[in-house]
């Protein structure tokens, strides 16, 4: 009965009459109110949608888990790149699984990307209040072409262009606002999302481990590329073209990639 | 004496019969016709659909519906009634899948309809669906099944079976029909489907709608032209068997 409760949109079992555990996983000393440690991205772009994240699972300041997947498929046009709680964001994409598999028997034909967001959305804002922590990007490929929405779990709801989400996003944001067009190369595209996230991970420690590469074309999504980020950070490695870039022509190897077009550098 | 006892579904007869349920049972014996079949690697669903209206959109009269990518079924009956049960089996396939990971096998979801029809011949204020439903798909170890539910709420698994108009006149010709060979092959199990409602559907292949699952594959509704062509086929075996015959003798 477990879809029928969702569906329903109200919590059936009351609140346990006995005080529930303090969460134990949120330091209690962070000031910042963004949700807890991950650096993930997504970004729009002609071609579809690319969207990257690391692999570090962070339970206060241990790593629970150095290789964990945060680009979770929905289905074969459909990514959610999660932040906040992975049991959650487990748990609701799931649920939003099923209920896009349940629309696609009865409407005969693939729910959008709005759509999911909506129902997702809705979801969680019928649990708002319960501790519930999801940051999720929905990147997909609808009959509207892609589409990106971001997805928090108080019920907010945004169409992007580009998200960052997590610990992490300031840093990712950095590189992204400088370098993001919409009408890039995919290749340039896939080295600009390795680039931002490898950063990101530099800078903040609850980021780290790998960064994956997805890419939600017309004709489903693909990963694109799982590279390890002490690799990648080292900057004159992680800006030497690699095969997807050599495609699209030579890159300037030089530190000049940093500059945010149309600054110069010794402006203050 | 059935008089008195027939109107609420809550009260039993004397000699023990709920005449409501049995009243759904003759609703069902007037809806068309629908055949299915149980092959080795394939099964089929056949059904009798009376002739579209001209104005109307043909697409929105389907009597065989995908209750998962892997089970589907068919009914007799009351199309309503159909509808609910199916939106009902439908929600019950993904809650399933977000409970136990797992998609439901034929047996669960028959016996999830059984027990939705069985409620309500048990409680005040209802009254039974008034449809049979043929229910066939691939378990996951591969197996194909075949259950059939009435409005009582029993279900049983079959190799063949056929609800609606004519059903005893179908069902003895499966009897006679159903064989080793007649399975062997998916495109014999299609055929045997077909053979079986053209004994009882009147002016032939437009008249019949026919859906096909295969291991591992979703549903696959046959469109007119494919059913045009394997009747003229089975038109063409008919002959020749009988010109056989006449030499024969």
């Amino acid at each position: 009965m477990a879809l029928q409760d969702l569906l329903r949109r109200r919590p059936r079992s009351p609140p346990p009459p006995w005080p529930l555990p303090p969460p134990c996983l949120a330091p209690a000393s962070t000031p910042c109110p963004l949700p807890h440690g991950t650096t993930t991205l997504a970004f729009r772009l002609a071609q579809g949608v690319v969207a990257a994240a690391d692999t570090r699972s962070s339970c206060g300041t241990y790593v629970a888990c150095p290789a964990s997947r945060k680009v979770l498929p929905v289905h074969a046009r459909l990514l959610a790149t999660t932040s906040g709680t992975s049991a959650d964001c487990a748990t609701w994409l799931r649920a939003l699984r099923c209920q896009l598999a349940l629309r696609r028997q009865e409407d005969g034909r693939e729910p959008g990307v709005a759509e999911a967001a909506a129902l997702l959305a809705g979801g969680l804002r019928a649990q708002r209040g319960r501790g519930l922590c999801v940051a999720v990007a929905l990147c997909g490929w609808d009959r509207a072409g892609p589409g990106l929405w971001y997805v928090y779990s108080d019920g907010t709801r945004l169409p992007l262009d580009v998200v960052a989400v997590g610990s992490g996003s300031p840093y990712a944001y950095g590189l992204l606002d400088g370098a993001y067009r919409p009408d890039m190369p995919p290749a340039a595209a896939y080295a600009l999302a390795r680039r931002a996230v490898a950063h990101a991970t530099h800078r903040d420690a609850y980021s780290g481990g790998c960064v994956d590469v997805f890419h939600v074309r017309q004709s489903g999504w693909v990963w694109v590329s799982h590279g390890d980020v002490g690799e990648l950070r080292g900057l004159a490695r992680a800006l030497a073209p690699t095969e997807e870039d050599e495609e699209e022509g030579a890159e300037q190897t030089s530190v000049d990639q940093y500059k945010p077009a149309g600054t110069s550098l010794e402006r203050h | 004496m059935a008089a008195r006892y027939d109107r609420a579904i809550t009260v039993f007869s004397p000699d023990g019969h709920l005449f409501q349920v049995e009243y759904a049972q003759e609703a069902v014996k007037k809806g068309s016709t629908a055949v299915g079949i149980r092959g080795l690697d394939i099964v089929v669903l056949g059904v009798e659909r009376k002739s579209v209206a001209k104005l109307q959109e043909e697409r929105t009269v389907r009597k065989i519906c995908a209750l998962d990518d892997h089970v589907c079924m068919a009914f007799a009956g009351l199309t309503a009634d159909a509808r609910i049960i199916i939106n009902r089996a439908r929600v019950e396939c993904q809650s399933h899948k977000l409970t136990v990971e797992d998609p439901v096998t034929v047996e669960y979801i028959t016996r999830y309809i059984a027990s939705l029809k069985q409620r309500y011949t048990q409680s005040n204020g209802r009254r039974p669906f008034g449809i049979s439903a043929l229910i066939v798909g691939f378990d996951d170890d591969g197996s194909p099944r075949l259950y059939q539910t009435d409005p009582s709420g029993t279900y049983h698994s079959w190799k063949a079976n056929v609800i609606g108009r004519n059903a005893k006149t179908v069902r003895e010709f499966l009897e006679k029909n159903y064989t080793e060979e007649a399975i062997a092959t998916d495109k014999e199990a299609i055929k045997l489907a077909i053979r079986a409602l053209l004994e009882v559907v009147q002016s032939g292949g437009k008249n019949i709608e026919l859906a096909i699952i295969r291991r591992n594959q979703p549903l696959q509704i046959f469109s007119a032209k494919d059913i045009e062509s394997q009747v003229a086929e089975i038109e063409k075996e008919k002959e020749e068997s009988e010109k056989k015959k006449k030499k024969s003798i």
